[in-house]
């Protein structure tokens, strides 16, 4: 009996785990549309950025330190001063008017690409919380 | 071994590659330039757009939506302006006035507009006139169909000739394999209207089937500069290309600028596009970019306040952040270097009534280039 509890543990940690991967993948899918439509001109095809220019998102410690804040970047748009790897970027980028599924979408993107790893999925509701 | 031999020839390739293209992809770092810049009007976000009115005060757009009435240093904000579609590139965009503006008060707008039925936006031209810090006798003049969500490639300069017609840029909007071959749907194309919007009847393909008239010149990606060369009183563009080949046209009626056929370019994810460079019935850019500078403004310097620069056509970077200038013989680029450099992202460029040069920079302002004496 115990033995089948466990089993049936097991079963559904795994289940609502592999729920999650499949969420995760979805979103990403979905996301790299948006990506490849208002991001790659300034951030480029793999998240390298433009040197001094458009800060990378590749394995940036400011978007891996800075969550809400990139959200809200991209929400709302960003201007100003932000250290991205060690180098000061100071540059504008504007709102691009996304909704906020395309928001948490091209979020995922980014946070699972190119080295980059997250341990938790950007969601609607957690877009949507964010405010100016 | 292997691997860093092919690499040592792959190295090579690209070096030699790059080595052959034309002194024009060169740019210059210019040591002394006969000019310092002045910031005029501050604290812009996105300003897209720039027209100056007789009485010395300027209109400029910010992207977001406003347009911005600046006179003997005081920034007004004026209202009843079209509601616009904020989304990726689209917004409130270029503004220009009627050549006989004196006269007749009308202001050109173009913006990124909901209009229709479809979910998305695309291009819009209206006119307006001024009154109160309002405009007034809004006229929608075009409407771009369908609408798509789509972020990209607006287009959407301004410009009228030298016999009042007015051209309208609209970039193919992210369709790039529906829009711009094709002279029944609107997108990736340059228009020609009468000042009020009508339809020339000598438009290039006025009486073909199902094409729309408005179209003056097809095959384009996403002009973003639009100017009147001031001997010849030719309209020239400046358009994105995708990764390489920006490039600098002459436009002609009915002609085909080749894109997606045949482009310098190649795409974002450096995969091939078409090895395509040329093409019978295509046209040839006057200039091309490899690497793209993304190019936003475009403005000849007609008068002599710059001394040896009258001629010279200035193009705005986005993406290096600078002023380029092209130095001209006939329709051959013979140099090109970089003003103002690290400056931010360069939006607009335009020449004043006044004969100097105004520029327009995201994040920063408009700044005046006052000539040394």
């Amino acid at each position: 009996m115990k033995f089948l509890l466990v089993l049936v543990f097991l079963a559904t940690t795994t289940n609502s785990l592999y729920a999650q991967e499949a969420d995760l993948e979805e979103s990403m899918l979905r996301g790299k549309e948006i990506y490849m439509d208002f991001c790659v001109t300034c951030h480029m095809e793999n998240g390298e950025g433009v040197p001094n220019t458009f800060p990378p998102l590749a394995q940036s410690d400011y978007l891996a330190k800075n969550r809400e804040a990139s959200i809200k970047g991209v929400k709302y748009g960003q201007q100003g001063e932000i250290v991205v790897n060690g180098v000061i970027y100071n540059n504008t980028m504007a709102p691009m008017g996304l909704e906020p599924e395309e928001i948490a979408d091209v979020m995922n993107y980014i946070m699972n690409s190119w080295g980059n790893w997250s341990d938790k999925l950007v969601t609607t509701d957690e877009v949507d919380a964010i405010t100016k | 071994m292997k691997n860093s031999v092919l690499l040592v020839f792959l190295t090579i390739g690209i070096f030699n590659s790059s080595c052959a293209q034309d002194a024009e992809n060169q740019v210059k770092d210019p040591k002394n330039t006969p000019f310092t810049q002045q910031l005029i009007i501050d604290e812009m976000q996105i300003p897209w757009g720039m027209a100056f009115l007789p009485d010395g005060s300027m209109l400029v757009t910010e992207k977001s939506g406003e347009i911005i009435h600046f006179k003997e240093g005081v920034k007004t904000k004026i209202s009843n302006v079209p509601e616009v579609y904020t989304r990726g590139q689209g917004g409130l965009l270029d503004i220009e006035v009627h050549p006989d503006y004196e006269n007749n008060g009308w202001i050109y707008i173009s913006y990124a507009s909901e209009e229709g039925e479809e979910k998305g936006g695309h291009t819009a031209l209206m006119r307006a006139k001024l009154k109160d810090n309002s405009l007034t006798d809004n006229e929608l003049l075009y409407k771009a169909t369908p609408n798509t969500t789509k972020g990209q490639h607006f287009g959407s300069r301004i410009v009228f000739d030298n016999d009042g017609y007015l051209f309208l840029s609209i970039g193919e909007r992210g369709a790039r394999d529906e829009n711009p071959q094709d002279i029944t749907r609107d997108g990736g194309k340059i228009y020609r209207f009468h000042e009020d919007g009508k339809i020339p009847d000598d438009n290039p393909f006025v009486g073909q089937d199902g094409a729309k008239t408005a179209i003056y010149s097809y095959g384009h990606r996403n002009p973003q500069g639009l100017a009147k060369h001031p001997e010849t009183g030719e309209i020239w563009d400046n358009e994105h290309g995708p990764r390489g080949g920006d490039e600098i046209n002459v436009i002609k009626p009915g002609a085909n600028y080749g894109w997606p056929v045949i482009t310098y370019g190649i795409n974002y994810s450096g995969t091939i596009i078409t090895d395509e460079t040329e093409k019978e019935g295509m046209e040839q850019p006057l200039h091309y970019w490899v690497p793209s500078i993304a190019p936003s403004g475009m403005a000849f310097i007609s008068s002599d306040k710059y001394g040896d620069w009258q001629g010279s056509v200035l193009v705005g970077s986005l993406k290096f952040q600078y002023l380029e200038r092209l130095e001209l013989e006939g329709n051959k680029v013979v140099n090109r270097e970089k003003l103002m450099a690290d400056i931010g992202r360069v939006r607009d460029v335009k020449e004043g009534p006044d004969g100097l040069i105004y520029v327009a920079v995201e994040g920063k302002g408009i700044y005046k280039l006052v000539p040394k004496s």
